[in-house]
Protein backbone atom coordinates (compact mmCIF):
# COMPACT_ATOMS: atom_id res chain seq x y z
CA UNK A 1 0.00 0.00 0.00
CA UNK A 2 2.74 2.48 -1.03
CA UNK A 3 1.84 6.13 -2.11
CA UNK A 4 2.49 7.11 -5.64
CA UNK A 5 6.11 8.93 -5.12
CA UNK A 6 4.73 11.17 -7.81
CA UNK A 7 3.83 14.37 -5.21
CA UNK A 8 5.88 15.74 -2.69
CA UNK A 9 4.27 15.62 0.51
CA UNK A 10 3.85 19.08 3.00
CA UNK A 11 2.55 17.02 6.17
CA UNK A 12 4.47 14.43 7.95
CA UNK A 13 3.19 11.58 9.56
CA UNK A 14 2.71 9.88 6.97
CA UNK A 15 4.17 6.89 7.23
CA UNK A 16 4.12 6.98 11.37
CA UNK A 17 0.09 7.06 10.82
CA UNK A 18 -0.40 4.83 8.03
CA UNK A 19 2.48 1.75 9.51
CA UNK A 20 0.51 2.38 13.17
CA UNK A 21 -2.79 1.85 11.24
CA UNK A 22 -1.87 -1.27 9.20
CA UNK A 23 -0.52 -2.88 12.73
CA UNK A 24 -3.12 -2.13 14.61
CA UNK A 25 -5.31 -3.35 12.76
CA UNK A 26 -3.66 -6.84 11.26
CA UNK A 27 -3.02 -6.97 14.51
CA UNK A 28 -6.66 -6.52 16.47
CA UNK A 29 -9.09 -7.34 13.53
CA UNK A 30 -7.39 -9.31 10.62
CA UNK A 31 -5.04 -11.89 12.27
CA UNK A 32 -7.95 -12.94 14.80
CA UNK A 33 -10.22 -12.79 12.34
CA UNK A 34 -7.86 -15.09 9.64
CA UNK A 35 -7.58 -17.53 12.54
CA UNK A 36 -11.57 -18.30 11.61
CA UNK A 37 -11.08 -19.59 8.37
CA UNK A 38 -8.07 -21.44 9.02
CA UNK A 39 -9.61 -23.33 11.87
CA UNK A 40 -12.40 -23.98 8.99
CA UNK A 41 -9.30 -25.38 6.79
CA UNK A 42 -8.89 -28.53 9.69
CA UNK A 43 -12.12 -30.01 8.56
CA UNK A 44 -12.75 -31.54 4.89
CA UNK A 45 -15.59 -30.15 2.97
CA UNK A 46 -17.81 -32.85 3.97
CA UNK A 47 -17.05 -32.18 8.14
CA UNK A 48 -18.28 -28.81 7.17
CA UNK A 49 -20.95 -28.81 5.71
CA UNK A 50 -22.12 -31.87 7.86
CA UNK A 51 -21.67 -29.04 10.50
CA UNK A 52 -23.59 -26.38 9.08
CA UNK A 53 -26.36 -27.78 7.52
CA UNK A 54 -27.20 -30.06 10.85
CA UNK A 55 -31.09 -29.74 11.03
CA UNK A 56 -30.55 -27.64 14.44
CA UNK A 57 -28.14 -25.14 12.69
CA UNK A 58 -30.89 -24.78 9.64
CA UNK A 59 -33.84 -23.89 11.91
CA UNK A 60 -31.71 -21.52 13.27
CA UNK A 61 -30.68 -19.98 10.32
CA UNK A 62 -34.49 -19.74 9.34
CA UNK A 63 -35.35 -18.14 12.56
CA UNK A 64 -32.74 -15.57 12.26
CA UNK A 65 -32.82 -14.56 9.01
CA UNK A 66 -36.40 -14.70 8.67
CA UNK A 67 -37.02 -13.09 12.33
CA UNK A 68 -34.09 -10.56 11.07
CA UNK A 69 -35.66 -9.34 7.47
CA UNK A 70 -39.11 -9.30 9.19
CA UNK A 71 -37.88 -6.96 12.05
CA UNK A 72 -35.90 -4.75 9.41
CA UNK A 73 -38.87 -4.70 7.13
CA UNK A 74 -40.97 -3.43 9.62
CA UNK A 75 -38.36 -0.65 10.90
CA UNK A 76 -38.22 0.36 7.47
CA UNK A 77 -41.91 1.22 7.33
CA UNK A 78 -42.23 2.78 11.26
CA UNK A 79 -38.62 4.59 11.15
CA UNK A 80 -39.51 6.14 7.82
CA UNK A 81 -42.67 6.80 9.64
CA UNK A 82 -40.72 8.10 12.74
CA UNK A 83 -38.48 10.20 10.42
CA UNK A 84 -40.97 12.00 8.68
CA UNK A 85 -42.80 13.06 11.27
CA UNK A 86 -39.30 14.24 13.22
CA UNK A 87 -38.33 16.68 9.92
CA UNK A 88 -42.12 17.86 8.70
CA UNK A 89 -43.88 18.12 11.80
CA UNK A 90 -43.56 20.11 14.85
CA UNK A 91 -45.05 18.18 18.14
CA UNK A 92 -44.27 18.51 21.87
CA UNK A 93 -41.68 16.55 23.34
CA UNK A 94 -39.77 16.43 19.65
CA UNK A 95 -35.88 17.23 20.61
CA UNK A 96 -36.34 14.36 23.28
CA UNK A 97 -38.06 12.24 21.27
CA UNK A 98 -35.34 12.56 18.55
CA UNK A 99 -32.60 11.95 21.19
CA UNK A 100 -33.93 9.34 22.55
CA UNK A 101 -34.83 7.26 18.75
CA UNK A 102 -30.56 6.28 19.12
CA UNK A 103 -31.34 4.55 23.31
CA UNK A 104 -31.00 1.32 20.94
CA UNK A 105 -27.09 1.89 20.05
CA UNK A 106 -26.84 3.27 24.28
CA UNK A 107 -28.03 1.25 26.07
CA UNK A 108 -26.44 -2.32 26.38
CA UNK A 109 -27.87 -5.52 24.85
CA UNK A 110 -28.46 -7.41 28.05
CA UNK A 111 -30.27 -4.33 29.90
CA UNK A 112 -32.54 -4.67 26.96
CA UNK A 113 -33.18 -8.34 26.83
CA UNK A 114 -34.26 -8.15 30.61
CA UNK A 115 -36.30 -5.53 30.07
CA UNK A 116 -38.05 -6.57 26.67
CA UNK A 117 -38.76 -10.09 28.45
CA UNK A 118 -40.19 -8.19 31.65
CA UNK A 119 -42.42 -6.68 29.16
CA UNK A 120 -43.49 -9.31 27.05
CA UNK A 121 -43.79 -12.11 29.62
CA UNK A 122 -47.06 -13.24 30.60
CA UNK A 123 -47.50 -11.20 33.77
CA UNK A 124 -46.05 -8.34 31.89
CA UNK A 125 -47.00 -4.72 31.26
CA UNK A 126 -47.96 -5.99 27.40
CA UNK A 127 -47.81 -10.03 27.80
CA UNK A 128 -50.96 -9.76 30.20
CA UNK A 129 -52.66 -7.68 27.13
CA UNK A 130 -51.92 -10.18 24.56
CA UNK A 131 -52.40 -12.89 26.72
CA UNK A 132 -56.47 -13.16 26.15
CA UNK A 133 -55.56 -12.55 22.79
CA UNK A 134 -53.77 -16.17 22.62
CA UNK A 135 -50.72 -14.51 21.97
CA UNK A 136 -47.63 -14.87 23.47
CA UNK A 137 -44.29 -13.38 22.35
CA UNK A 138 -41.86 -13.78 25.55
CA UNK A 139 -39.96 -17.24 24.90
CA UNK A 140 -41.42 -17.86 21.74
CA UNK A 141 -39.83 -16.88 18.01
CA UNK A 142 -42.34 -13.99 18.16
CA UNK A 143 -39.82 -12.74 21.25
CA UNK A 144 -36.92 -13.01 18.94
CA UNK A 145 -38.42 -10.44 16.22
CA UNK A 146 -39.43 -7.91 18.92
CA UNK A 147 -35.60 -7.69 20.52
CA UNK A 148 -34.88 -7.29 16.70
CA UNK A 149 -36.97 -4.68 16.19
CA UNK A 150 -36.35 -2.55 19.20
CA UNK A 151 -32.51 -2.31 18.18
CA UNK A 152 -33.26 -2.16 14.56
CA UNK A 153 -34.77 0.67 14.48
CA UNK A 154 -32.10 3.60 14.90
CA UNK A 155 -30.12 2.74 11.70
CA UNK A 156 -33.64 3.26 9.11
CA UNK A 157 -34.28 6.60 10.95
CA UNK A 158 -30.68 8.40 10.88
CA UNK A 159 -30.10 6.81 7.48
CA UNK A 160 -33.83 8.38 6.26
CA UNK A 161 -34.23 11.58 8.14
CA UNK A 162 -30.70 13.33 7.03
CA UNK A 163 -32.09 12.71 3.33
CA UNK A 164 -35.84 14.09 3.97
CA UNK A 165 -33.68 17.47 5.73
CA UNK A 166 -32.40 17.76 2.81
CA UNK A 167 -35.30 17.63 -0.11
CA UNK A 168 -35.92 20.88 -1.90
CA UNK A 169 -39.70 21.62 -1.39
CA UNK A 170 -39.21 22.97 -5.05
CA UNK A 171 -40.18 19.70 -6.65
CA UNK A 172 -43.41 19.16 -4.50
CA UNK A 173 -44.32 22.19 -5.23
CA UNK A 174 -44.07 22.46 -8.94
CA UNK A 175 -45.95 18.61 -9.08
CA UNK A 176 -48.70 20.05 -6.50
CA UNK A 177 -49.09 23.08 -8.95
CA UNK A 178 -49.38 20.79 -11.52
CA UNK A 179 -52.39 18.85 -10.07
CA UNK A 180 -51.08 16.18 -8.57
CA UNK A 181 -52.62 15.05 -4.97
CA UNK A 182 -50.53 14.63 -2.07
CA UNK A 183 -50.05 10.77 -2.13
CA UNK A 184 -49.04 11.06 -5.41
CA UNK A 185 -46.57 13.52 -4.84
CA UNK A 186 -44.92 11.02 -2.15
CA UNK A 187 -45.48 7.69 -3.99
CA UNK A 188 -43.84 10.01 -7.35
CA UNK A 189 -41.61 12.75 -6.37
CA UNK A 190 -40.26 11.61 -2.44
CA UNK A 191 -39.93 8.25 -2.23
CA UNK A 192 -37.79 8.06 -5.35
CA UNK A 193 -34.85 10.21 -3.58
CA UNK A 194 -35.54 8.37 -0.38
CA UNK A 195 -35.26 4.57 -1.42
CA UNK A 196 -31.48 4.00 -1.89
CA UNK A 197 -31.26 5.62 1.70
CA UNK A 198 -34.19 3.49 2.94
CA UNK A 199 -32.84 0.12 1.14
CA UNK A 200 -29.52 1.33 3.18
CA UNK A 201 -31.50 1.41 6.76
CA UNK A 202 -33.48 -1.64 5.95
CA UNK A 203 -29.66 -3.61 4.88
CA UNK A 204 -28.11 -2.09 7.72
CA UNK A 205 -31.03 -3.00 11.12
CA UNK A 206 -31.27 -6.63 8.73
CA UNK A 207 -27.06 -7.45 9.17
CA UNK A 208 -27.32 -6.29 12.93
CA UNK A 209 -30.45 -8.03 13.41
CA UNK A 210 -28.60 -11.41 12.04
CA UNK A 211 -25.53 -11.08 14.37
CA UNK A 212 -27.46 -9.70 17.15
CA UNK A 213 -27.06 -11.75 20.54
CA UNK A 214 -27.14 -10.00 24.28
CA UNK A 215 -30.80 -8.35 23.26
CA UNK A 216 -32.35 -11.51 21.91
CA UNK A 217 -31.29 -14.60 24.12
CA UNK A 218 -33.48 -13.69 27.41
CA UNK A 219 -36.70 -13.52 25.09
CA UNK A 220 -36.17 -16.16 23.21
CA UNK A 221 -36.11 -18.56 25.38
CA UNK A 222 -33.86 -20.80 23.46
CA UNK A 223 -36.02 -23.87 22.54
CA UNK A 224 -34.22 -25.88 20.15
CA UNK A 225 -35.53 -26.56 16.75
CA UNK A 226 -37.73 -23.53 17.80
CA UNK A 227 -36.26 -20.51 19.37
CA UNK A 228 -32.62 -20.56 18.96
CA UNK A 229 -30.93 -17.73 16.80
CA UNK A 230 -27.56 -18.41 15.15
CA UNK A 231 -25.38 -16.57 16.94
CA UNK A 232 -26.65 -19.55 20.23
CA UNK A 233 -25.63 -22.06 18.41
CA UNK A 234 -21.84 -21.10 18.12
CA UNK A 235 -22.25 -20.18 22.00
CA UNK A 236 -23.88 -23.38 22.58
CA UNK A 237 -21.05 -25.22 20.27
CA UNK A 238 -18.26 -23.14 22.37
CA UNK A 239 -19.78 -24.68 25.62
CA UNK A 240 -19.32 -28.37 24.55
CA UNK A 241 -15.53 -27.42 23.61
CA UNK A 242 -16.33 -27.87 20.28
CA UNK A 243 -14.37 -25.18 18.65
CA UNK A 244 -14.32 -26.59 14.81
CA UNK A 245 -18.20 -26.48 14.80
CA UNK A 246 -18.50 -22.84 16.31
CA UNK A 247 -15.98 -22.11 14.15
CA UNK A 248 -18.08 -23.65 10.80
CA UNK A 249 -20.94 -22.36 12.01
CA UNK A 250 -19.05 -18.58 12.48
CA UNK A 251 -17.20 -18.48 8.93
CA UNK A 252 -21.04 -19.22 7.40
CA UNK A 253 -22.27 -15.78 9.17
CA UNK A 254 -18.79 -14.09 8.33
CA UNK A 255 -19.42 -14.61 4.49
CA UNK A 256 -23.00 -13.22 4.89
CA UNK A 257 -21.84 -10.62 6.39
CA UNK A 258 -19.20 -9.67 4.50
CA UNK A 259 -21.96 -10.12 1.12
CA UNK A 260 -24.31 -7.61 2.93
CA UNK A 261 -21.70 -5.11 3.81
CA UNK A 262 -20.57 -5.35 -0.26
CA UNK A 263 -24.71 -4.24 -0.80
CA UNK A 264 -24.11 -1.82 1.60
CA UNK A 265 -21.30 -0.14 0.40
CA UNK A 266 -23.30 -0.08 -2.86
CA UNK A 267 -26.10 0.72 -1.42
CA UNK A 268 -24.45 4.16 -0.14
CA UNK A 269 -22.75 5.15 -3.29
CA UNK A 270 -26.22 4.75 -4.69
CA UNK A 271 -27.53 7.10 -2.32
CA UNK A 272 -24.99 9.35 -2.67
CA UNK A 273 -25.47 9.87 -6.68
CA UNK A 274 -29.28 10.11 -5.90
CA UNK A 275 -29.35 12.53 -3.56
CA UNK A 276 -25.86 14.45 -4.74
CA UNK A 277 -24.23 13.82 -1.31
CA UNK A 278 -20.82 13.16 -0.77
CA UNK A 279 -20.40 10.13 1.58
CA UNK B 1 -30.38 24.36 3.56
CA UNK B 2 -27.03 25.54 2.79
CA UNK B 3 -24.65 22.89 0.57
CA UNK B 4 -22.16 23.07 3.47
CA UNK B 5 -23.85 20.74 5.58
CA UNK B 6 -21.84 17.78 6.63
CA UNK B 7 -23.32 14.72 7.67
CA UNK B 8 -22.26 11.32 8.16
CA UNK B 9 -23.54 8.15 6.91
CA UNK B 10 -24.82 5.64 9.92
CA UNK B 11 -22.34 3.20 10.82
CA UNK B 12 -22.67 -1.36 10.42
CA UNK B 13 -24.04 -1.43 13.95
CA UNK B 14 -22.91 1.81 16.25
CA UNK B 15 -23.17 4.63 16.41
CA UNK B 16 -24.94 7.05 13.58
CA UNK B 17 -25.16 10.48 12.32
CA UNK B 18 -23.35 13.14 13.82
CA UNK B 19 -25.01 16.28 12.75
CA UNK B 20 -24.50 19.53 12.65
CA UNK B 21 -26.72 21.24 10.04
CA UNK B 22 -28.49 24.47 11.12
CA UNK B 23 -29.92 24.03 14.43
CA UNK B 24 -32.99 25.63 13.47
CA UNK B 25 -36.13 23.36 13.68
CA UNK B 26 -36.80 22.15 9.93
CA UNK B 27 -40.38 21.15 9.96
CA UNK B 28 -40.89 25.55 9.90
CA UNK B 29 -39.84 24.93 5.91
CA UNK B 30 -41.83 22.58 4.94
CA UNK B 31 -45.34 23.15 7.47
CA UNK B 32 -45.69 26.75 6.20
CA UNK B 33 -46.76 25.61 2.31
CA UNK B 34 -49.55 24.15 1.50
CA UNK B 35 -47.94 22.04 -1.11
CA UNK B 36 -45.73 20.41 1.12
CA UNK B 37 -47.91 20.00 4.42
CA UNK B 38 -50.42 16.98 4.56
CA UNK B 39 -53.46 17.28 5.66
CA UNK B 40 -54.12 17.35 9.40
CA UNK B 41 -56.05 14.20 9.46
CA UNK B 42 -52.81 12.51 7.28
CA UNK B 43 -50.37 14.42 10.00
CA UNK B 44 -51.92 13.83 13.50
CA UNK B 45 -51.74 10.01 12.10
CA UNK B 46 -48.39 9.68 11.11
CA UNK B 47 -47.48 11.39 14.41
CA UNK B 48 -49.52 8.61 16.60
CA UNK B 49 -48.60 6.15 14.37
CA UNK B 50 -45.12 6.69 14.97
CA UNK B 51 -45.21 8.06 18.48
CA UNK B 52 -46.69 4.66 19.48
CA UNK B 53 -44.41 2.90 17.64
CA UNK B 54 -41.69 4.90 19.59
CA UNK B 55 -43.33 4.36 23.28
CA UNK B 56 -44.12 0.81 22.86
CA UNK B 57 -40.52 -0.41 21.45
CA UNK B 58 -38.07 2.07 22.85
CA UNK B 59 -39.62 4.12 25.62
CA UNK B 60 -41.22 1.02 27.43
CA UNK B 61 -38.33 -1.48 27.87
CA UNK B 62 -36.21 1.69 29.50
CA UNK B 63 -38.99 2.44 32.05
CA UNK B 64 -39.62 -1.06 32.95
CA UNK B 65 -36.16 -1.59 33.89
CA UNK B 66 -36.34 1.54 35.87
CA UNK B 67 -39.80 0.33 37.41
CA UNK B 68 -38.80 -2.85 38.11
CA UNK B 69 -35.49 -2.27 39.50
CA UNK B 70 -37.37 -0.39 42.47
CA UNK B 71 -39.96 -3.07 42.74
CA UNK B 72 -38.79 -4.35 45.89
CA UNK B 73 -38.01 -0.96 47.31
CA UNK B 74 -34.58 1.54 47.92
CA UNK B 75 -33.23 -1.28 50.10
CA UNK B 76 -33.12 -4.02 48.26
CA UNK B 77 -32.23 -1.80 44.99
CA UNK B 78 -28.79 -0.65 47.07
CA UNK B 79 -28.18 -4.20 48.76
CA UNK B 80 -27.89 -5.18 44.45
CA UNK B 81 -25.39 -2.26 44.04
CA UNK B 82 -23.08 -2.34 47.06
CA UNK B 83 -23.22 -6.42 46.75
CA UNK B 84 -18.91 -7.35 46.35
CA UNK B 85 -19.68 -8.89 43.01
CA UNK B 86 -21.17 -5.85 42.18
CA UNK B 87 -18.71 -3.90 43.37
CA UNK B 88 -16.13 -5.93 41.40
CA UNK B 89 -18.08 -6.05 38.22
CA UNK B 90 -18.14 -1.83 38.07
CA UNK B 91 -14.33 -2.30 38.34
CA UNK B 92 -13.74 -4.26 35.64
CA UNK B 93 -16.23 -2.66 33.43
CA UNK B 94 -14.17 0.40 34.19
CA UNK B 95 -11.18 -1.34 33.36
CA UNK B 96 -12.14 -2.29 29.88
CA UNK B 97 -13.27 1.37 28.99
CA UNK B 98 -10.31 2.51 30.34
CA UNK B 99 -7.99 0.51 28.15
CA UNK B 100 -10.08 0.43 25.42
CA UNK B 101 -11.07 4.03 24.52
CA UNK B 102 -7.60 5.58 24.64
CA UNK B 103 -6.14 2.37 22.40
CA UNK B 104 -8.88 3.33 19.96
CA UNK B 105 -8.21 6.99 20.47
CA UNK B 106 -4.93 6.98 18.93
CA UNK B 107 -5.66 4.23 16.56
CA UNK B 108 -8.51 6.25 15.24
CA UNK B 109 -6.53 10.00 14.91
CA UNK B 110 -3.49 8.00 13.16
CA UNK B 111 -6.29 6.33 10.65
CA UNK B 112 -7.75 9.75 10.27
CA UNK B 113 -4.40 11.21 9.44
CA UNK B 114 -2.96 8.80 7.35
CA UNK B 115 -6.42 8.47 5.38
CA UNK B 116 -7.86 12.32 5.51
CA UNK B 117 -4.37 13.91 4.66
CA UNK B 118 -2.90 11.59 1.84
CA UNK B 119 -3.57 10.58 -1.17
CA UNK B 120 -2.62 6.34 -1.09
CA UNK B 121 -3.89 3.27 -3.08
CA UNK B 122 -6.25 1.33 -1.44
CA UNK B 123 -7.56 3.99 0.17
CA UNK B 124 -11.18 2.92 0.29
CA UNK B 125 -10.68 -0.78 0.96
CA UNK B 126 -8.75 0.16 4.28
CA UNK B 127 -11.50 2.44 5.38
CA UNK B 128 -14.00 -0.99 4.84
CA UNK B 129 -11.18 -3.37 6.96
CA UNK B 130 -11.39 -1.10 9.37
CA UNK B 131 -15.33 -1.17 9.48
CA UNK B 132 -15.39 -4.59 9.49
CA UNK B 133 -15.75 -5.02 13.50
CA UNK B 134 -19.36 -3.31 12.66
CA UNK B 135 -20.38 -5.46 10.47
CA UNK B 136 -19.31 -9.28 12.73
CA UNK B 137 -21.42 -10.67 15.10
CA UNK B 138 -20.63 -9.81 18.76
CA UNK B 139 -20.46 -13.60 19.32
CA UNK B 140 -17.72 -13.97 16.39
CA UNK B 141 -15.69 -11.18 18.16
CA UNK B 142 -15.34 -13.04 20.97
CA UNK B 143 -14.90 -16.13 19.55
CA UNK B 144 -11.82 -15.79 17.43
CA UNK B 145 -9.89 -14.69 20.32
CA UNK B 146 -10.28 -17.79 21.88
CA UNK B 147 -9.34 -19.25 18.66
CA UNK B 148 -6.00 -17.46 18.79
CA UNK B 149 -5.37 -17.61 22.65
CA UNK B 150 -7.71 -20.11 24.08
CA UNK B 151 -6.38 -23.50 25.40
CA UNK B 152 -6.56 -24.96 22.14
CA UNK B 153 -5.89 -21.71 20.56
CA UNK B 154 -2.54 -21.06 18.08
CA UNK B 155 -0.39 -19.53 21.02
CA UNK B 156 -2.44 -21.53 24.11
CA UNK B 157 0.05 -24.30 24.48
CA UNK B 158 2.93 -21.40 24.68
CA UNK B 159 0.67 -19.06 26.86
CA UNK B 160 0.09 -22.35 29.04
CA UNK B 161 3.40 -22.99 29.29
CA UNK B 162 4.44 -19.29 30.49
CA UNK B 163 1.59 -19.69 32.83
CA UNK B 164 -0.26 -16.42 30.84
CA UNK B 165 -4.08 -16.52 30.77
CA UNK B 166 -5.74 -14.29 28.69
CA UNK B 167 -9.27 -16.31 28.03
CA UNK B 168 -11.75 -16.46 30.66
CA UNK B 169 -9.61 -13.65 32.35
CA UNK B 170 -9.33 -10.03 32.19
CA UNK B 171 -6.95 -9.70 28.90
CA UNK B 172 -9.23 -11.37 26.67
CA UNK B 173 -12.55 -9.47 28.16
CA UNK B 174 -10.30 -6.23 27.32
CA UNK B 175 -9.02 -7.36 23.88
CA UNK B 176 -12.85 -8.44 22.83
CA UNK B 177 -13.92 -4.80 24.28
CA UNK B 178 -11.60 -3.10 21.85
CA UNK B 179 -12.29 -5.34 18.94
CA UNK B 180 -16.09 -4.18 19.28
CA UNK B 181 -15.14 -0.51 19.61
CA UNK B 182 -12.66 -0.16 17.21
CA UNK B 183 -14.07 1.89 14.00
CA UNK B 184 -15.78 4.41 16.54
CA UNK B 185 -13.58 7.01 16.46
CA UNK B 186 -11.96 6.15 12.96
CA UNK B 187 -15.27 6.21 11.64
CA UNK B 188 -16.15 9.66 12.82
CA UNK B 189 -12.95 11.37 12.21
CA UNK B 190 -12.10 10.27 8.62
CA UNK B 191 -15.49 12.15 7.26
CA UNK B 192 -14.47 15.12 9.55
CA UNK B 193 -10.89 15.57 8.69
CA UNK B 194 -11.65 14.67 4.58
CA UNK B 195 -14.24 17.64 4.58
CA UNK B 196 -11.90 19.84 6.56
CA UNK B 197 -9.16 19.86 3.52
CA UNK B 198 -5.45 20.06 4.60
CA UNK B 199 -4.55 23.77 3.79
CA UNK B 200 -4.18 24.96 7.24
CA UNK B 201 -1.96 22.36 8.09
CA UNK B 202 0.23 22.80 5.14
CA UNK B 203 0.37 26.65 5.92
CA UNK B 204 1.40 25.57 9.53
CA UNK B 205 3.98 23.52 8.10
CA UNK B 206 5.24 26.12 5.80
CA UNK B 207 5.62 28.55 8.52
CA UNK B 208 7.48 26.12 10.58
CA UNK B 209 5.68 24.13 12.52
CA UNK B 210 6.63 20.55 13.43
CA UNK B 211 4.30 17.57 12.69
CA UNK B 212 3.01 17.81 16.57
CA UNK B 213 2.96 21.42 16.75
CA UNK B 214 0.36 20.95 13.86
CA UNK B 215 -1.42 18.48 14.64
CA UNK B 216 -2.03 19.95 18.45
CA UNK B 217 -2.26 23.72 17.68
CA UNK B 218 -4.08 23.44 14.18
CA UNK B 219 -5.88 20.20 13.52
CA UNK B 220 -6.98 19.13 17.02
CA UNK B 221 -9.02 22.27 17.92
CA UNK B 222 -10.79 21.61 14.57
CA UNK B 223 -11.69 17.93 15.52
CA UNK B 224 -12.28 18.21 19.04
CA UNK B 225 -16.10 18.03 18.64
CA UNK B 226 -16.23 15.12 16.43
CA UNK B 227 -13.25 13.10 18.76
CA UNK B 228 -15.43 13.51 21.97
CA UNK B 229 -18.07 12.14 19.92
CA UNK B 230 -16.56 9.44 19.08
CA UNK B 231 -15.16 8.87 22.64
CA UNK B 232 -18.79 9.14 24.14
CA UNK B 233 -19.88 6.42 21.52
CA UNK B 234 -16.55 3.80 22.39
CA UNK B 235 -17.57 4.26 25.61
CA UNK B 236 -20.46 4.10 25.88
CA UNK B 237 -20.40 0.47 23.99
CA UNK B 238 -17.34 -0.46 25.72
CA UNK B 239 -19.04 -0.33 29.10
CA UNK B 240 -22.09 -2.23 27.86
CA UNK B 241 -20.78 -4.77 25.58
CA UNK B 242 -22.59 -8.37 26.28
CA UNK B 243 -22.10 -11.46 23.64
CA UNK B 244 -18.07 -10.84 23.18
CA UNK B 245 -17.47 -9.94 26.32
CA UNK B 246 -19.53 -13.17 27.30
CA UNK B 247 -17.41 -15.43 25.40
CA UNK B 248 -14.00 -15.41 26.20
CA UNK B 249 -15.32 -14.50 29.88
CA UNK B 250 -15.99 -17.48 31.92
CA UNK B 251 -18.46 -15.84 34.25
CA UNK B 252 -16.12 -16.24 36.82
CA UNK B 253 -17.83 -14.16 39.37
CA UNK B 254 -15.62 -11.51 41.45
CA UNK B 255 -12.73 -11.81 38.78
CA UNK B 256 -13.93 -12.01 35.28
CA UNK B 257 -17.27 -10.44 35.35
CA UNK B 258 -18.58 -7.42 34.00
CA UNK B 259 -21.78 -4.78 34.39
CA UNK B 260 -23.91 -6.44 32.05
CA UNK B 261 -22.42 -10.31 32.14
CA UNK B 262 -23.37 -9.75 36.27
CA UNK B 263 -26.88 -8.58 35.14
CA UNK B 264 -26.86 -12.15 32.69
CA UNK B 265 -26.13 -13.93 36.13
CA UNK B 266 -28.50 -12.42 38.38
CA UNK B 267 -31.19 -13.01 35.96
CA UNK B 268 -30.46 -16.14 34.99
CA UNK B 269 -30.63 -17.42 39.28
CA UNK B 270 -33.88 -15.40 39.37
CA UNK B 271 -32.86 -12.56 41.28
CA UNK B 272 -34.67 -9.84 38.99
CA UNK B 273 -34.81 -6.76 41.27
CA UNK B 274 -31.33 -7.11 41.96
CA UNK B 275 -30.59 -7.87 37.79
CA UNK B 276 -32.71 -4.98 37.23
CA UNK B 277 -30.87 -2.86 39.58
CA UNK B 278 -27.48 -3.40 38.45
CA UNK B 279 -29.12 -2.84 34.94
CA UNK B 280 -30.46 0.49 36.01
CA UNK B 281 -27.17 1.61 36.56
CA UNK B 282 -26.01 0.62 32.48
CA UNK B 283 -29.77 2.32 31.75
CA UNK B 284 -28.83 5.51 33.65
CA UNK B 285 -25.31 5.21 31.49
CA UNK B 286 -26.95 4.86 28.65
CA UNK B 287 -29.20 8.29 28.84
CA UNK B 288 -26.21 10.10 30.02
CA UNK B 289 -24.59 9.08 27.35
CA UNK B 290 -27.52 10.53 24.80
CA UNK B 291 -27.76 13.53 26.97
CA UNK B 292 -24.04 14.03 26.22
CA UNK B 293 -24.28 13.41 22.41
CA UNK B 294 -27.19 15.96 21.78
CA UNK B 295 -24.97 18.08 23.88
CA UNK B 296 -21.52 17.53 21.56
CA UNK B 297 -23.97 17.74 18.73
CA UNK B 298 -25.27 20.99 19.60
CA UNK B 299 -21.51 22.57 20.03
CA UNK B 300 -20.01 21.52 17.30
CA UNK B 301 -22.97 22.71 14.91
CA UNK B 302 -22.43 25.84 17.00
CA UNK B 303 -18.80 25.59 15.65
CA UNK B 304 -19.24 24.55 12.44
CA UNK B 305 -21.86 27.73 11.79
CA UNK B 306 -19.56 29.89 13.56
CA UNK B 307 -17.28 29.19 11.08
CA UNK B 308 -19.46 29.40 8.31
CA UNK B 309 -20.07 33.02 9.06
CA UNK B 310 -16.37 33.82 9.72
CA UNK B 311 -15.16 32.56 6.19
CA UNK B 312 -17.62 33.99 4.00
Amino acid sequence: MNAPARSFRVLPGFRLTLGYTLAYLSLIVLVPLAAVFLKTFTLTFDQFWAVVTAPRVVASYKLSFGMSLLAAAINAVFGLMLAWALVRYRFPGKKLIDALVDLPFALPTAVAGIALTALYAKNGWIGQLLEPLGIQVAFKPLGVLVALVFIGLPFVVRTVQPILEDLDTELEEAAASLGAVRWQIFRHVILPVLLPALLTGFALAFARAVGEYGSVIFIAGNIPMVSEITPLMIITKLEQYDYTGATAIAVVMLMFSFTLLLVINGLQAWTAKRTGRNR
Amino acid sequence: MDGETYREEPLMSGAVAMQWSGAGDSAARFETKAATREAPLVKWLIIGLSLSFFAVFLLMPLVAVLVEALRKGWETYLTALLDPDALSAVKLTLIAAVIAVPLNLVFGVAAAWAIAKFEFRGKHFLITLIDLPFSVSPVIAGLIYVLVFGAQGWLGPWLYEHDIRIIFAVPGIVLATVFVTFPFVARELIPLMEAQGKEEEEAAVVLGANGWQTFWHVTLPNIKWGLMYGVILTNARAMGEFGAVSVVSGHIRGETNTLPLHVEILYNEYQFAAAFAVASLLAMLALVTLGLKTWVEHRAAAAHNENQDGTS
